[in-house]
């Protein structure tokens, strides 16, 4: 069982950039106004932000990364290490990290690589960056996590469409020995890889002759094989039956109760899912901010996407998070600790 | 477990939408008005919460009433 302790490790500052662009859900109308109005009844989103051909998921963390070296004042000498957990890359290679450390002016002495993870990697990428900095060798890095997933949807499904948006983050980690413990529980199931997968252009099935056929697989949904497919009982029955228990270890695991958690900050994939693993937990509504409204799911984006949209000002003073993602792969894992005074910066809008 | 009707009216009370007493047992529940990929998620959670009972997309697929959903609903917690 991945339950883990990573010490000496301070969360500094989150930033997340958006595209300006704006897709409302009401103007959707390949379904009906009731279907419209259902869809955003029950999955909750909105509106939500598409980014045009030029700009991508990389382009959006650097801009975020930028504003954290800006705002905490950091040498860009001494920055060891830049992570970007996507599973939109600019190529397929090479990794759009190393691009980011040359443009963003980072030494000849970064450690760069990505992380292939969607609604999990936000957390996954905390553990791996914190194991890194934990001892000290290296001690300053920045977290990048983002997506652009409306790349992959097609306009006739509408089980995808009006379900994603575009964002990126970057967080900023620095050794502390004086700071509190990270607890992290982090699991797989790689037995759900159906659920949301995007079956060709891999390896795997290449691009073939029938790759971009528009198939339909029922009234509503109309995609090809290059398109993100999902399969809805599938990923809400995956929810609703780990992400509670995966947080009980966790928090047998740290020792931290459930009341003294301030915040819970989930992955943002369907406002009824969530709230069904809201209740389940039992957790007041009050400590489960929601950005998906405004932005729909974000993939790895969505957990700084929410702390910067929805708790800007509340965690300057001490504070006990959790952060908990869940979703392709599937992957889920939880973290829970203490934060001091993380500086959230205002949100990025990019054209 | 609860009988049949008080089963029926537990559901019926999570489509806000619908009028009192639209649903009845032998309802199939794919004619709510409007039925949707988003009402199917609505009835596992439902099991979910209710009864603690996984509603597979499979279990959705081999069901048409809404005493068919109850009766696999009883099976399965038979079963556990």
């Amino acid at each position: 069982m991945a339950l883990v302790q990573v010490n000496n490790i301070s969360l500094l500052s989150i930033s997340a950039a958006v595209p300006k662009n704006k897709v409302f859900t009401k103007d959707y109308d390949y379904i009906s106004e009731q279907e419209r109005d259902m869809f955003i009844k029950t999955v909750g989103i909105e509106e939500r932000r598409v980014a045009p051909p030029h700009l991508t998921a990389a382009d959006l963390c650097y801009h975020s990364a930028l504003q954290i070296i800006n705002t905490l004042q950091w040498d860009k000498n001494s920055i060891d290490a830049i992570i970007f957990v996507t599973q939109s890359p600019d190529y397929f290679l090479p990794a759009s990290s190393i691009i980011l450390q040359h443009k963003l002016g980072l030494s000849k002495n970064t450690i760069a690589f990505d992380i292939n993870l969607g609604c999990s990697g936000y957390v996954y990428g905390l553990y791996v960056l914190g194991s890194m900095l934990q001892n000290g060798q290296i001690k300053r890095a920045i977290l990048l996590a983002g997506d652009k997933s409306t790349l992959s949807t097609c306009y006739k499904d509408k089980s995808t469409y009006p379900l994603f948006g575009d964002a990126g983050s970057a967080t900023a980690l620095e050794y502390n020995p004086n700071a509190s413990p990270i607890f992290f529980n982090l699991q797989s199931d790689g037995s759900g890889e159906d659920a949301i997968k995007i079956p060709h252009g891999g390896s795997r099935y290449h691009i073939q002759p029938d790759t971009f056929d528009e198939v339909e697989i029922e009234p509503g949904i109309i995609r090809s094989k290059r398109h993100l497919q999902l399969l809805g009982a599938d990923i809400f029955n995956f929810a609703l039956r780990e992400v509670s228990p995966n947080i009980d270890k966790l928090l047998e695991f740290s020792g931290i109760s459930k009341d003294e958690i301030n915040f819970f900050i989930f992955h943002q994939a369907n406002y009824l899912m969530n709230e069904s693993v809201r209740k389940k937990m039992k957790v007041d509504k009050s400590k489960v901010p929601y950005s998906i409204h405004k932005f729909g799911n974000t993939s790895s984006a969505s957990i700084p996407l929410t702390i910067v949209t929805e708790l800007k000002d509340q965690l300057q003073s001490l504070q006990t998070l959790l952060f908990s993602g869940f979703g392709v792969g599937f992957s889920w894992a939880s973290c829970v600790f203490q934060s001091k005074n993380i500086q959230v910066l205002p949100l990025l809008e990019i054209e | 477990m609860i009988s049949i009707e008080e089963f029926t009216q537990l559901l019926e009370k999570e489509f806000e939408e619908l009028p009192p007493n639209t649903l009845t047992p032998d309802t199939n529940y794919r004619d709510i008005p409007n039925w949707s990929s988003m009402h199917a998620l609505i009835i596992i959670a439902f099991a979910d919460a209710n009864f603690g009972v996984e509603l597979t997309a499979s279990d959705l697929r081999s069901t048409q009433t809404i005493r068919d959903l109850y009766n696999i609903i009883q099976s399965k917690i038979t079963n556990q």
